[in-house]
């Protein structure tokens, strides 16, 4: 993967640097409140219901065991011993003091990480497919040019006081594991028939209070035109997107009200404009970016079975294992959802114990993926059933990925100043009350995603089902959509009906898992039949 | 009664006006009544208190109820970690802000 | 380049004589029927577009770009536009500009600044100072990290 070099260090130090003044003039009373909230939010520090919450940037989802071991250590040092992994392949942290922030940026300096531009309205962290590089039906891997894109958004002068926050994901196969066209931009690397790779610019697309999805402004840009592209594009989004409304800022919305076609046309002129000005990095920066993501070290000839005799790990191995591309190795996905327990949440320890894994079984690779758990991209057959014992013995061998109780759940109430309803406990009795890894099984991919507020992120519009949280006369009230998806298939999920409370929400989910499992046909998902026999049998049954 | 709440600057913790200063227990706070304005400008101006509000609450005796639940876990801490909590030891305090 | 001075309440980067033209509108400079033809100072809003003055540059002194708020940044966009487009007269900054803005203004062309609330000469060097590399290209004639890393012979 890749790794700094003096340029890049020299960034995020000065940053910390620039931070620790900032802090020390907020303290020291020469800032405003005013005039250092956006200053603190570049460096992804909230003022929550609590206390200070800082996220940390983990750029496209990779991170090597150090880094991790580092992300564990901060979890002790600076927190209360844990840490949240985000839907946008973040880390944040629930009780971080402002006085030390500073430090706890230093630290992870030291690691070649930082917190540059997890919030704010810029370009925030870039994701991308959490398999990438690993995965078997990869046409092009896009950590590369997650890289250059990382490279050129940070402190990009331009574009830090955009209408509103602005997020990119890129993908490199054909499965979109990034909910790409549920992003500002969403980059698809495609080849054309001479075999030729280019970037796919779906533009517009988002969840929040109007989701949308990307429509695609532009089909197929050269790689080496990637960078300028971008700039066209922000270029016209920051001088004519709306900041009348902040509900309104989105970028999705200037494509929606200009229409797709007019954005393009903007956005090819200024294109052509742009290009005359020499701003794209040379076809050597993208080679030695590459150079970086190229073998991390596979060994050939390796066995290419795995022994299943242990009922346990074959189940593991079933749900939470995927094919690698390159033969003898796997994907391991550690869930980080065991039944009862808070989505994406991890202790120092198990922090620790992941990237100690890392570092013996995985080639020092992590991802954090966007449902929130984390993956061994690459494991060799041969160590899985050692892999899955330490995790098991750890609490972290759920074999539940992409179950219903894999559940993406935003912080809610419980942690965040936004939300109107707490998103955690519901995750949690769902997952105890669908405890039974066989009866879960049994209903197969199902992707719930729970939201605390209309902000959507905890991506309940893209969930087959989805729960939104509202606050109703001061009492939490849940509303519950079905049919959003956010793969290839991308959807958006509709309000079935009125609202429930916590007990009636899960009843609801139950009951229509029932009535997915009665009409049902071969190989249907819970969404295939949602969408094939629509919502009036399952509000019969719900709400009959 | 209307109560005056916010948080501590470099800690970030809640806290809650006491009528002579601040304290990270909701059942200190005292009612403001028309000072508030004034009190926000003061502290936040000397820097003990970053982003302070009015709340409506209500007193029972020696405890102290904020209206709304969203402040009503602030002053608990988060209901899915009460042993973070100021009441860690009260498996039943998850119900008080309901 | 241009040392940083500080003149008739201007921070600049440039040694012509500071412009005390009055700024008419964007509107007024460009029409030149009813607006003032001969006008060498214009001021830009937010919500103007900085390519209608792209026609009129060679008679352009100063271009005044107003932030009334630091968190609308349309005015970084129409300090590059005329920079890329071959603007070389003063390029200023007003309005809510602070010193963590400092650094970014100038990467996008801006050579003087008039805050609302004033910044020392002192103060606003060492901001300009921020970043030890860049790693875009701007206007700024910086060069990026890209190109130190693959110096062209």
């Amino acid at each position: 993967m890749y790794q700094y070099d003096n340029y890049d260090q020299a960034m995020v130090d000065a940053r910390v640097d620039e931070f620790r003044d900032q802090v020390k003039r907020r303290l020291a009373g020469e800032l405003s409140e005013d005039h250092f909230r956006p200053l603190r939010l570049k460096n992804g520090l909230y003022l929550q219901l609590h206390a200070y919450m800082l996220r940390v940037a983990i750029p496209y989802g990779t991170l090597n065991s150090r880094q991790m071991r580092a992300l564990g250590d901060i979890a002790d040092k600076y927190d209360r011993g844990y840490g949240h992994f985000t839907t946008r392949q973040n880390i944040q942290y629930n009780w971080i003091k402002l006085d030390e922030a500073p430090d706890l940026l230093a630290d992870l300096a030291a690691v070649e990480m930082h917190a540059i531009q997890t919030s704010g309205n810029c370009i925030r962290n870039t994701t991308a497919d959490h398999f990438a590089g690993a995965a078997a039906d990869e046409l092009v891997d896009p950590r590369p040019y997650a890289e250059l894109l990382r490279q050129w958004s940070t402190f990009h002068p331009e574009f830090d006081y955009l209408p509103r926050k602005f997020k990119v994901a890129i993908i490199g196969s054909e499965t979109d594991r990034a909910a790409m066209k549920l992003h500002d931009i969403g980059i698809q690397l495609v080849k054309n028939d001479a075999g030729e790779i280019g970037c796919r610019f779906y533009v517009g697309g988002g969840m929040g209070r109007t989701p949308m999805i990307a429509p695609v402004i532009a089909d197929f840009v050269p790689p080496l035109q990637m960078i300028s592209y971008l700039e066209a594009a922000l270029r016209v989004y920051n001088r004519y997107g709306r900041r009348d409304n902040k509900y309104k800022a989105r970028i999705k919305i200037l494509v929606h009200e200009i229409g797709a076609d007019e954005y393009r046309r903007q956005v090819d002129a200024e294109f052509a404009h742009i290009l005359t000005l020499g701003l794209e990095p040379p076809p050597a920066e993208l080679e030695r970016i590459k150079g970086y993501f190229a073998n991390p070290g596979f060994e050939a000839d390796l066995p290419d079975n795995v022994d299943l005799s242990d009922p346990d790990f074959a189940l593991w191995v079933d749900q939470n294992v995927h094919a690698h591309k390159q033969p003898g190795y796997a994907i391991v996905t550690i869930s980080l959802k065991p039944a009862g327990g808070i989505p994406g949440d991890a202790s120092a320890d198990q922090i620790r114990l992941m990237a100690d894994l890392a570092r013996d079984f995985a080639l020092d690779e992590l991802r954090v993926t966007h449902a929130q758990n984390i993956v061994l991209p690459h494991v060799k057959k041969a160590d899985l059933y050692t892999v899955w014992q330490k995790l098991d013995a750890a609490g972290l061998a759920n074999a539940n990925l992409d179950l219903i109780s894999d559940i993406i759940a935003c912080p809610g109430l419980d942690y965040c100043s936004l939300a109107n309803a707490r998103s955690i406990p519901l995750a949690q009795k769902i997952s105890e009350r669908f405890a039974d890894i066989g009866r879960q099984r049994e209903i197969g991919e199902l992707k719930l995603k729970i939201s605390g507020c209309i902000n959507a992120c905890g991506h309940h519009h893209a969930g087959h089902i989805g729960i939104l949280g509202v606050d109703r006369k001061g009492t939490e009230n849940y509303q519950l959509l079905f049919g959003g998806s956010e793969a290839a298939d991308t959807s958006l999920g509709t309000i079935i009906g009125p609202g429930f409370n916590e007990d009636g929400i899960v009843d609801a989910v139950e009951k229509a898992t029932d009535v997915y499992l009665a009409q049902r046909e071969d190989g249907e998902r819970f969404l295939d039949t949602y969408r094939r026999i629509g919502v009036a049998p399952f509000k019969e049954a719900i709400y009959g | 009664m209307k109560i005056l709440t916010g948080n501590d600057l470099p800690s970030g913790d809640v806290i809650w006006w006491t009528g002579e200063g601040w304290s990270r227990h909701v059942d200190d706070a005292v009612e403001v009544g028309d000072e508030a304005q004034a009190l926000i400008a003061r502290e936040d101006a000397a820097r003990r208190v970053n982003g302070a509000y009015v709340i409506e609450a209500t007193r029972d005796g020696g405890s102290v109820r904020p209206a709304h639940i969203k402040e009503r876990i602030r002053a608990l801490g988060p209901t899915v970690r009460l042993d973070l909590s100021l009441k860690p030891a009260d498996p039943a305090a998850g119900t008080w802000v309901i | 380049m241009v040392d940083l001075v500080f003149a008739d309440n201007v921070l600049r980067f440039r040694d012509d004589d500071v412009v005390s033209d009055p700024a008419v509108t964007v509107d007024a400079f460009v029409d030149a029927v009813s607006g003032q033809p001969n006008a060498s100072a214009v001021r830009v809003e937010p919500g103007d577009d900085a390519r209608a003055l792209l026609p009129h540059l060679d008679r352009l002194a100063l271009v005044e770009v107003n932030f009334p708020a630091y968190t609308d940044g349309r005015g970084y966009s129409a300090a590059r536009i005329l920079r890329e487009h071959g603007y070389t007269g003063e390029l200023r900054a007003v309005g809510d500009v602070l010193i963590d803005q400092l650094s970014h203004m100038r990467r996008c062309g801006f050579d003087a600044f008039v805050p609302a609330l004033p910044i020392s000469a002192d103060a606003a060097a060492k901001a300009f100072a921020t970043w030890p590399e860049v790693y875009q290209k701007t206007v700024d004639g910086r060069t990026p990290i890209w190109a130190r890393r693959h110096p062209v012979a």
